[in-house]
């Protein structure tokens, strides 16, 4: 708020740098700089696997049968003898695969229909949004098994069933969203010199609608890491016998009171990235959109 | 006036005993900001007494409100910090424990802000809003307190004020809800009224009332008034001394009469200079710049004369023909309609090459949708737009998209009118890329040109638009309009956003282009004084319609319609010699263009007073 007159020739405000927004971001509170390093020894852990991991995740062995944990195999074994800590560690691939492709095909999918709904209304507007409607009706973890119990399981139909789980959301934000940016003056602006419409989606809106879809995005990497979670839980995600933290807790139940390791283990995993995926999430949101902050 | 509850001091009420009700001493006002402390308000003194109007005009930035949040202490104490002394009637108000200090709120301070809409609860009736003031501060309660309520709303002049108390804000217009805040602010009979900017928002007709309405009402209940605007026309209506403020600071302060009359500071008479004066311009006929005041020196440098821009003997380059556009207003499952906004009916004027032409009205007049219809951005149900002869409304798609080279369009919100995302280099380039003129290449040397032109520093061109000031983002809207060359630009209330120093600026910039370019103007606007030295020609709009259309100076000089005399009438003098007259002004509200579904409207029919002045013949409805 200071003065400003029209013939000075400073500006107004100096252009904030990515790097300086991305620094806010991350440094803003103690809690998220842990959830920053939790997330980076997540990914740490799923490049390296091959190097962390103390044993094959496969391997089966008829001796190591449920043992508790001890200096050669720090969470135990399962019921078929395999290494719960090294089944974890290639989980985590799974997880963090899951977690990233999901909410992406989901954000690019809901935006692209939610942007046509809220450009073009009418009837196409009608129409989708009455889809999206049916869908919200379902909660996510019912969608998720009713379309799981229809294609049945698999690293494809497991993205694929995540995906269309989360594409309302995105495609209700991005609606409004659309609604909102096209009554602004430099959309009309754009339109009353005759620029084309695709221009003007792709040029004008998509930019300007961005901000909460990329929120979206983050918070839902945690909600995709638990969906599956759930869903190889219920034997419907994950097939065995590839590891998944979900199916390690599933494998866990057989013997929770011979070992509670593997599901302690598992899901203080899981906890933990959910938690730091959303505390990153709600430190973006306050970083892009400064409004919503609690502060 | 029987007072109730208040327990003022009496030495207070009583006017001239040089004991003032607010004294302001050294006010210091800081933020927090990610940096550190930045100060807003620099140290500034004042006092207000009984009976006395005191404005703090500045432009945006200026502090001017943050002093009214200061002395109110309605600034967060986590992220702000004030120091001085703000005593109210003796009492110091900055050391005042929150218990009390909320009792002064309201009950000794008044305050009336900008925006009645959202300072209203939305969801309570405004009568129940009033008598729940006056129970806080315990002057009513129950029943007694519901007809205080009435009463006040009375006191501002609400007609039908029984029925109007049960009305959700909603339901009311704009002026109306101002008046209830007032009623609010006045409920428990408060020392001193703070309005900040209570009428910028309302039509200048309804300004004038909400103005009247203040000054009768001081003088009934014999509080300070202080009136914080941006708008040296609403100062010299009603203030008894006036603070000057810039940056933070008081540049000058003293009797309304002496600044108008001999300003000291070359900022005020910037300000002062800047004004637009309904009249100045009778007799002249043709357009004229703003004078301007050098801001270190102060020195006057008069307006040159203007040659004639007008192409009088070719063709038009615009021309509107029976223009029709209604809105339908559809309820129910099926979506039945059940009445129209008949938001423009049967309009039609020419535009010359290097003419302007003002649609002059206030809100909901249908200028605007006229403006939008003519862009294309809304079809019209009738009539017919030609440009340079082409009838536009029959284009198709494609060769609409090729049309609109020759017709651009100045949007209102410099803010909001250039995409965040997009340097403004890029967003003046866009349209010249679009048509495909030139190469990028050619297109970097244009934009550099255009904002050479819209007097900008080229180098800027790659700067988001965030990092411009409103004036400055407008020349480069305006630099953006220009890309094209087009014949004709439709201003749709581009200069009505802008501080008053830098109105008068763009409006000298326009009419500079219009020299060079030969641009024809469709400046839409609601301010009558710019229209007045902007436009060679005037149409005023009321409800749709044309109802005058002439030469600039024949409008003004000789109005001939009831509306156009009343608009006329109702602009604000920047003359503080007529404070004391009491204008006549008309209570009516704008009516509303909504109309039942089977509404035809009538026809028309139009008289000539001098040629080229039209008047439409008006019925019994407009009493003279």
């Amino acid at each position: 708020m200071t003065s400003i007159t029209e013939t000075s020739p400073h500006l107004l405000a100096p252009e904030p740098s990515r790097l300086q927004a991305l620094k806010s971001i991350i440094l803003g509170r103690p809690g998220t700089i842990a959830a920053v390093v939790v997330i980076a020894l997540l990914c740490i852990v799923a490049v390296f696997a091959p190097m962390l991991a103390p044993y094959d995740p496969l391997t089966q062995s008829m001796l190591k049968i449920n043992r508790t944990p001890s200096w050669e195999n720090w969470l135990g074994t399962d019921q078929f003898g395999r290494d719960v800590l090294s089944r974890m560690i290639y989980g985590s691939r799974n997880s963090l695969i899951f977690g990233l492709i999901s909410p992406f095909c989901a954000a690019v999918i809901g935006t692209t229909l939610g942007v046509i709904a809220g450009y073009f209304g009418g009837i196409v507007d009608r129409l989708l949004s009455r889809v999206i409607d049916l869908l919200l009706a379902f909660p996510e973890l019912l969608l998720a098994i009713m379309i799981a119990a229809v294609l049945g399981g698999g690293f494809w139909n497991v993205i694929f069933v995540i995906t269309i789980a989360f594409v309302p959301g995105f495609a209700r934000v991005a609606r409004a969203q659309t609604l909102a940016v096209k009554q602004e003056p430099y959309v009309e602006a754009a339109i009353s010199v005759g620029v084309r419409t695709p221009v003007i989606i792709f040029r004008h809106i998509i930019p300007n609608i961005m901000a909460p879809i990329v929120v979206l995005m983050m918070l839902w990497v945690a909600s995709a890491i638990r969906l599956e979670a759930s869903l190889s839980f219920l034997g419907i995600g994950t097939q065995p016998p590839n590891p998944s933290w979900g199916n390690i807790i599933k494998d866990g139940l057989n013997n929770i009171f011979g070992s509670p390791w593997p599901i302690i283990g598992a899901g203080a995993a899981i906890t933990l990235v959910v938690l730091s995926f959303n505390l990153v999430g709600d430190a973006v949101r306050d970083a892009l959109d400064p409004s919503t902050s609690q502060n | 006036m029987t007072d109730t509850g208040t327990a003022s001091s009496p030495s207070l009420d009583t006017p001239g005993n040089g004991e003032p009700v607010l004294s302001v001493r050294d006010l210091k006002t800081a933020f927090r900001t990610g940096t550190g402390w930045t100060q807003i308000v620099k140290g500034i003194s004042f006092d207000i007494g009984a009976r006395e109007t005191l404005a703090v005009v500045g432009e945006s930035g200026s502090g001017k409100s943050v002093t009214a949040l200061s002395i109110m202490r309605l600034l967060s104490p986590e992220t702000s910090r004030i120091e001085g002394s703000v005593r109210l009637g003796g009492r110091e108000l900055l050391t005042l424990p929150e218990a009390q200090m909320r009792m002064v709120r309201g009950g000794k301070i008044g305050m009336v802000f900008q925006e009645a809409m959202t300072s209203l609860n939305p969801l309570a009736s405004v009568g129940d809003q009033i008598a729940e003031a006056l129970s806080i501060h315990g002057r009513f309660t129950g029943a007694a307190a519901e007809a205080e309520a009435v009463r006040m709303l009375e006191r501002v002049r609400i007609p039908a004020a029984k029925a109007r108390a049960r009305n959700l804000p909603h339901n009311l217009s704009g002026g109306m809800r101002q008046r209830v805040m007032i009623a609010m602010a006045l409920a428990c009979k408060p020392q001193l009224l703070i309005a900040d900017e209570p009428t910028t928002a309302l039509d200048v007709t309804i300004q004038a009332q909400i103005l009247q309405l203040i000054k009768e009402l001081q003088r009934e209940e014999g509080m300070g008034v202080l009136f914080i605007t941006h708008d040296m026309g609403v100062v010299a209506e009603i203030a008894d001394r006036t603070v000057v403020m810039l940056g933070g600071e008081v540049v000058e302060q003293g009797q309304t009469e002496d600044i108008f009359a001999a300003a000291q500071s070359p900022y005020t008479k910037t300000l002062i200079a800047a004004v637009p004066r309904l009249g100045s311009m009778t007799g002249k006929g043709q357009p004229e710049h703003f004078p301007v005041v050098d801001r270190k020196t102060g020195v006057l440098r008069p307006a040159e004369s203007r040659p004639d821009t007008v192409d009088h003997a070719g063709q038009p380059v615009l021309s509107v023909r029976n223009l029709v556009k209604r809105f339908d207003l559809t309820s129910g499952l099926f979506g039945a309609v059940h009445g129209r906004v008949h938001a423009v009916e049967n309009v039609s004027f020419d535009l010359q090459a290097g003419e302007t032409l003002s649609l002059v009205g206030e809100s909901g007049c249908g200028k605007s949708t006229t403006g939008r219809a003519i862009m294309r951005l809304i079809e019209p149900q009738g009539g017919a737009i030609s440009i340079d002869g082409t009838d536009i409304l029959a284009l198709d798609k494609a060769r609409m998209r090729d049309m609109r080279r020759h017709i651009q369009m100045i949007f209102q919100d410099p803010f909001a009118s250039l995409n965040p995302r997009i340097r403004v280099g890029e967003a003046i380039a866009e349209p010249y890329l679009t048509h495909k003129l030139g190469t990028r290449q050619e297109a970097r040397a244009v934009v550099a040109d255009l904002l050479e032109r819209v007097g900008m520093d080229p180098q800027v061109a790659n700067r988001y638009p965030q990092q411009f000031s409103g004036g400055q983002r407008q020349r480069i809207c305006i630099a953006r309009a220009l890309s094209l060359s087009p014949k004709v630009i439709v201003a749709d209330e581009s200069v009505s956003g802008l501080d008053v120093s830098i109105k008068a600026q763009v409006v000298n910039l326009l009419l500079d282009l219009q020299q060079a370019f030969g641009l024809s103007y469709l400046f839409i606007s609601h301010d009558m004084a710019v229209v007045e030295r902007m436009s060679h020609r005037v149409a005023v709009m009321y409800l749709g319609e044309i109802v005058e259309l002439g030469p600039s100076a024949a409008v003004f000089k000789n109005p001939q319609h009831p509306y156009t005399k009343r608009l006329i009438s109702a602009v604000p003098i920047p003359d503080p010699s007529r404070r004391a007259q009491v204008r006549k002004v008309a209570n009516d509200e704008v009516r509303s263009p909504i109309r039942p579904a089977d509404y035809v409207p009538p026809q028309r029919s139009y008289r000539e007073v001098s040629p080229g002045h039209v008047v439409q013949e008006w019925e019994g409805d407009w009493k003279m």
